[in-house]
C-alpha cells in the first residue's frame, strides 16, 4: 500500500521528462525544447537585488506583496487597458505558478467544472484537479491558428463550465488573440456564467500587434483574474515573481490561502521586481526585436521546408505541424539530428501532430537546429 | 539612413558572415533587397570591409597587441591629415583615431614580439618629425572586443527541456 495520497497518486509524470532524460545521455544537443528566455535579467534588476541584499533586506514582506510593488504593477498594468487597485485587487505572488493555484483553490469546489483551452501550459489541468475540479478540455484548431472560440466552447460542452482557464499570447503555439477574438468568447462566458483565469505572462512578447486581454470586454473584469508575472517579459523566471489582478473578493480569498502556504513572495526577487519595471522597458524592447527577428527566421526556414507552421505572433514558440506521430517525430529528432523540442501532445488536445519549437536561443543555434531539421525531414521523406 | 538599410546594417555589425539569405529571414526582406542594401553600404563607405575579431592571447603564437598614445605639433604646413596618412599606410597600425583629450592620436599596434612593437615606435612614429610624444601601453589581457565577450562562452545552465 502506498503511503501517498490519492492526490499524489493520480497526478502523472510530465510528458516532457522521458525526453530530458534522453537529452542528457547526449553531448551536442540543440534544445528547441526550452520554456524560458536565453537572457539574463537586465542588469538594473539584478542589481537592484543585490542591492537589497546588501543592506539586509531579508525579512517578509505584507502578504499581499510591497505596496510600492504593487503600485507600480497598477501603473505599469494600464499600457494594456487594465485599472486594478495597488490596495484590494493586486496580489503579488511566486510566479504566476502560486497565483493559478491559489485561484483554482479560492474559486473551484469539489466537482465543479474547470474548462481549459488547450494546447496549454501543463500545470492548468493539475491545478484544477488538486483543487478537487472536473477538467474538460477546450480543444483549439490549427485552422482557427489555435484560436479561442465561440464554437470551440460550444463544441466542447463548456457550458456546463464553471471556470475558464486561457492563455494568450499562448504556450506552446504562439498564439494571439484580438479584441474581437476575446469578443465572442467574452460573450459566451456571460452567457453561461463562466469565471476566467487569464494568462497574460508573455503580454510584452506580441509582435506586429498590441496585447489585448479578454478582461477589458464589456463585463469581464468583475468576472475575470489576469495573470502576469516578470519570468518571461523581464528574463526572471529563476526569481519566481509573478502577480494576480481580479475584484477585491477573489484577490482576497487568494490571499488567504497565500498567506498559509507562501506568507509572501520571495523578498529579493520583489525588489528587482520594483526596479524592473521603473528602469527596464528599453531592455524588454530590445529583448523583443531580438525575439521578433528569430521567429521571422524560424518560419521562414520551416516554410521552406514545406512544415506547415501558422504565423505565431506571440510568446517565443512556433508550432509546426509534423509528420506522424508527434512524439515519435521529436524522439527521433532527438536521438537522429540531436534537436530537442516538445511533442504537442504533452500540451493537451489540439497539440498532436504538432510540436512546440522554442526560439529562445541565439541565431546559429537556430540556424544549426534548422538545418538539422531539415536534413532529417529529408531523410525521412 | 532609411529604416531597412539601418537594420540590416545592425544585423551585419551583429555578424557579417550572416548570408544575404539570413538577413531576409530576420527582416522579412528577400535576398535581393539585402544584397542591394550592402552593396550601397559598401558604395557610400559606410561599411568598410570584414574582418574577424580574435582573441590573439588563444594562439601560441605570441602576438603582442599595444594602444599608443601620440601628441603631435603642427605647424602652418602641417595638420592632422598630412601626419595621418603617413601613419595609418603602417601595417603594424591597426587602428589610428584622432580623438579629444589629453593627447591627439590613439593608435592601436600589433606585432610578433614586445620587443618588435617598441621599435616599431621608436624607429617608425617617433621619429616622425611632428611627433612630440608617444605613450605606449601593452595590452595585457582582452575582456571584450568589436561587442564579444572573451568569456568561455557557456553561460547556458537553462535545463534542456522546460514547460
Amino acid at each position: 500500500m502506498s503511503r501517498l495520497s490519492e492526490r499524489a497518486e493520480r497526478t502523472p509524470p510530465s510528458g516532457i521528462r522521458r525526453f530530458f532524460e534522453i537529452a542528457e545521455e547526449m553531448d551536442d544537443v540543440v534544445s528547441l525544447g526550452v520554456g524560458e528566455p536565453d537572457f539574463s535579467a537586465p542588469w538594473p534588476a539584478r542589481k537592484a537585488a543585490i542591492d537589497a541584499l546588501e543592506r539586509g533586506q531579508t525579512s517578509y514582506t505584507s502578504n499581499r506583496g510591497r505596496r510600492d510593488l504593487r503600485e507600480a504593477i497598477e501603473a505599469h498594468v494600464t499600457r494594456y487597458g487594465h485599472e486594478y487597485d495597488a490596495d484590494e485587487e493586486i496580489l503579488v505572488t511566486t510566479g504566476v505558478s502560486e497565483a493559478m493555484d491559489l485561484a483554482m483553490r479560492a474559486l473551484v469546489d469539489p466537482g465543479d467544472v474547470v474548462a481549459v483551452a488547450e494546447p496549454a501550459y501543463i500545470s492548468y489541468g493539475p491545478d484544477a484537479s488538486f483543487a478537487g475540479g472536473e477538467v474538460l478540455r477546450v480543444p483549439t484548431r490549427a485552422e482557427d491558428e489555435f484560436r479561442l472560440t465561440y464554437d470551440a466552447l460550444e463544441r466542447a460542452g463548456a457550458e456546463r463550465a464553471d471556470l475558464l482557464v486561457l492563455c494568450y499570447p499562448n504556450n506552446p503555439t504562439g498564439a494571439v488573440m484580438d479584441a474581437s477574438g476575446f469578443a465572442e468568447v467574452a460573450t459566451f462566458a456571460r452567457e453561461h456564467d463562466l469565471f476566467v483565469l487569464s494568462d497574460e505572462v508573455y503580454a510584452a512578447l506580441t509582435y506586429e500587434g498590441e496585447h489585448d486581454s479578454i478582461a477589458t470586454q464589456p463585463g469581464m473584469r468583475e468576472r475575470t483574474v489576469v495573470f502576469n508575472g516578470f519570468s518571461k517579459a523581464y528574463a526572471m523566471t529563476g526569481l519566481r515573481l509573478g502577480y494576480a489582478m481580479g475584484p477585491p473578493e477573489v484577490i482576497d480569498g487568494m490571499n488567504r490561502i497565500h498567506q498559509y502556504t507562501m506568507l509572501s513572495a520571495p523578498t529579493t526577487a520583489q525588489a528587482a521586481a520594483l526596479e524592473a519595471l521603473h528602469s527596464c522597458d528599453d531592455a524588454v524592447v530590445d529583448m523583443r526585436e531580438q525575439y521578433d527577428r528569430r521567429r521571422r527566421f524560424v518560419l521562414s526556414r520551416f516554410r521552406e521546408m514545406g512544415l506547415e507552421c501558422f504565423e505565431a505572433r506571440g510568446a517565443f514558440y512556433v508550432f509546426p505541424s509534423v509528420p506522424g506521430d508527434d512524439e515519435r517525430f521529436a524522439e527521433e529528432l532527438l536521438r537522429e539530428a540531436e534537436v530537442a523540442v516538445v511533442p504537442g501532445r504533452v500540451f493537451g488536445d489540439g497539440g498532436e501532430g504538432h510540436v512546440r519549437v522554442s526560439y529562445a536561443r541565439s541565431l546559429p543555434e537556430l540556424r544549426e537546429a534548422t538545418n538539422r531539421i531539415e536534413d532529417f525531414l529529408a531523410e525521412h521523406r | 539612413m532609411d529604416d531597412e538599410r539601418r537594420r540590416v546594417l545592425d544585423l551585419l555589425c551583429e555578424d557579417a558572415r550572416y548570408t544575404a539569405e539570413d538577413v531576409a529571414r530576420q527582416l522579412d526582406l528577400t535576398p535581393e533587397d539585402v544584397e542591394a542594401h550592402v552593396e550601397a553600404l559598401e558604395n557610400a563607405g559606410v561599411v568598410r570591409g570584414y574582418t574577424a575579431v580574435v582573441d590573439w592571447a588563444a594562439l601560441d603564437d605570441g602576438i603582442v597587441e599595444a594602444k599608443v598614445e601620440l601628441n603631435v605639433e603642427l605647424d602652418r604646413e602641417t595638420g592632422y591629415e598630412d601626419i595621418s596618412r603617413r601613419i595609418a599606410k603602417f601595417p603594424e597600425v591597426t587602428a589610428f583615431q584622432l580623438v579629444s583629450g589629453d593627447y591627439d592620436f590613439a593608435l592601436e599596434v600589433r606585432a610578433d614580439t614586445m620587443n618588435a612593437v617598441s621599435r616599431f615606435v621608436s624607429e617608425e612614429i617617433a621619429p616622425i618629425p611632428e611627433v612630440t610624444q608617444t605613450v605606449t601601453h601593452y595590452v595585457m589581457e582582452t575582456y571584450k572586443d568589436d561587442g564579444i565577450e572573451f568569456d568561455d562562452g557557456e553561460t547556458d545552465d537553462r535545463l534542456s527541456y522546460s514547460p
